[in-house]
């Protein structure tokens, strides 16, 4: 549990680097460190960039790019201050190599990031061509599809996959993740389609293709069921028939339920964290097969992360909801927006109990997550208590590093799934099995 | 935009309604149908023009006054001692946010259908376009083969 207590202590988002751990071989490592890096960095500079647009009041023109250019100060400054910390994951996976190229990619990406901010903020004051132009077109896919959330989802799919009970499968691993990714793109299409005023009207979404026409609505749509219409199919024919059937009903509920739904009536909440719940679930149908207790459970612990994150997220941006029609209950009912943070929060520490009931981990799990459980409730506390910005901001960042530890935590007290007296025959069979990972 | 550009134009947000204004090309060998897009999208970007400039007005004004009648009950004037524009702290406001999101429910959910009907029409008649042009592309091919 050493380098547990390493990571948690850097403060860094980490992701559940349980891909690095089934995968043996240098390349693989290579791979799924640079993905994890990738994603660390744009998730700090992602939500940095979300709350520091928060922060902006609705402001005129000629203050915006220099209030702009101020967030990327403060980015940047965010970004190098992750790089010093690299030594640490050195034991984990890379070479010194690897690490230069990491911290080269990751001067590149802040390099691009004050580009693209800088461009943003150009943009606005000039008049565009509403003509599609190739080499575009890849950010633009990217941004439409809201690629980086794509990711996230990807993840705690492969996170459910790698807590069932079965042998590792590369093949079916692969074409889960690609399915589940390709159905997120659909699915976040579709939102942005849906949901242009709106945006344009929000500080957070001002800048997504559709709104500045950089796209056009046919397009995006056919976008959409190109990458959906592959996405269910390889997943019902690659992978199983239930796994597509997850995929599709998650599909229709977040377009068709939850993007109306946020204008109608907070209920849209519970909607949208089933929608976040579902991925993992249908890692675990897509390994096993079946809906087991551990695919609910695994689907109950995403269920109840979603609501201290997104309470949290939502409290800062009340005007904007406000103004733009949505019905949150940060708005509308922010004593229960509050209480249903805590309760989750407490809700995460019996359902990490129910895990080995479930025979899904060992009685460690409980016992190592207890802290990290105590630690994101106590905050939801002192935000019911508080109710104020800097409580709901700890409360949000907090939630970003609970989950992939937790997740990771998770994994590593994961219960093998054959006998403890077989252990010894394991291990002489060689690679292509789940291995358990031991403690020191 | 210039003149001899075949493309619409996009420009930077509107200051009251947040959207970006488009200046559509018209063609010369416009069809009917191409005529009808053009007309819809027109349409619908002064309908929505319409409603977001005075929906965020309407926004402005009453947070002003929201904001004026509560410090006049704190018996605080808008402007302090240095000429800082006094403001409300974020839980202050909350309730006007709350009340502003309530009153205006039902013009939103107006609002929603009509836009939703909206988005799908142009988008569909968008795909007829689209596709009419890539058969006439097509047939032209043929007969220049």
């Amino acid at each position: 549990g050493l380098f547990v207590w390493h990571l948690k202590n850097t403060g860094v988002r980490q992701l559940p680097c349980c891909l690095a751990r089934l995968c043996r071989g240098a390349n693989d490592r290579l791979i799924t460190f640079q993905y994890f890096s990738f994603l660390k960095r744009m998730y700090v500079t992602q939500y940095h960039n979300d709350l520091s647009q928060r922060a902006k009041p609705k402001s005129e023109a000629v203050v915006s790019p220099f209030r702009e250019l101020q967030q990327l100060e403060q980015e940047k400054k965010v970004i190098h201050k992750i790089s010093p910390i690299s030594p640490v994951q050195q034991p984990l996976s890379e070479t010194s190599s690897r690490k230069e190229l990491r911290e080269k990619t990751l001067t590149a990406e802040s390099e691009e990031l004050v580009t693209s901010v800088r461009a943003g903020s150009k943009d606005d004051r000039q008049w565009k061509e509403m003509k599609l132009r190739l080499d575009d077109l890849p950010g633009i896919l990217a941004r439409l599809s809201k690629i980086k959330l794509t990711a996230l989802v990807v993840s705690t799919a492969s996170a459910g996959f790698a807590m069932a009970p079965v042998p590792f499968d590369l093949t079916c691993f692969l074409l889960a993740s690609l399915g589940t990714g390709l159905a997120s793109c659909a699915a976040n299409s579709i939102n942005q389609f849906f949901e242009v005023p709106f945006d344009s009207n929000m500080n957070r979404t001002k800048n997504r293709p559709l709104v500045r026409g950089q796209i056009s609505p046919l397009l995006a749509v056919c976008f959409a069921a190109s990458c959906g219409v592959p996405g269910i199919a390889l997943l019902t024919l690659g992978v199983n028939p239930l796994t597509g059937a997850l995929g599709a009903f998650n599909i229709f509920l977040y377009t068709c339920c939850y993007t109306p739904m946020k204008r109608m009536s907070i209920a849209n909440t519970w909607v949208g964290a089933v929608v976040g719940a579902i991925p993992p679930v249908m890692g675990w149908t897509a390994a096993t097969g079946s809906l087991d207790a551990g695919a609910l459970l695994l689907g109950g612990i995403l269920y109840s992360w979603q609501f201290p994150h997104f309470n949290a997220l939502s409290w800062g941006l009340r005007e904007d909801y406000s103004r733009g029609g949505y019905c949150m209950m940060s708005v509308t009912h922010p004593e229960l927006c509050r209480r249903v943070a805590l309760r989750h929060c407490l809700a995460l520490i019996g359902l990490s109990t129910a895990a080995p009931v479930l025979d899904i981990t060992t009685w460690t799990f409980p016992v190592v997550s207890l802290p990290i459980n105590l630690y994101i409730s106590y905050l939801g506390f002192r935000f019911y208590r508080d109710a104020d910005r800097s409580s709901s901001r700890k409360l949000f960042f907090c939630s970003l590093w609970h989950l992939p530890m937790l997740l990771l935590v998770m994994f590593t007290c994961k219960k093998s799934f054959l006998e403890k007296e077989d252990k010894g025959d394991l291990l002489s069979e060689g690679p292509g099995r789940a291995m358990e990972i031991r403690l020191p | 935009p210039p003149a001899h550009s075949r493309n619409d134009w996009i420009g930077p947000p509107d200051k009251h309604s947040n959207l970006r204004p488009v200046i559509f090309y018209v063609p010369p060998e416009e069809s009917p149908l191409e005529r009808r897009l053009r007309e819809a999208r027109q349409e619908a970007h002064a309908c929505d023009q319409r409603f977001w400039a005075r929906h965020n007005r309407a926004f402005s004004q009453e947070k002003e006054e929201f904001i004026y009648s509560r410090l006049k009950a704190k018996g605080l004037e808008m402007r302090d001692g240095t000429g800082q524009k006094a403001t409300l702290n974020a839980e202050e406001m909350a309730d006007f946010y709350k009340d502003f999101l309530s009153r205006n429910f039902r013009k939103h959910m107006q609002y929603n259908r009509d836009w939703y009907k909206r988005n799908f029409t142009i988008t569909f008649l968008m795909g007829q376009v689209a596709l009419v042009r890539a058969l006439r592309w097509l047939r032209w091919k043929k007969k220049n083969v």
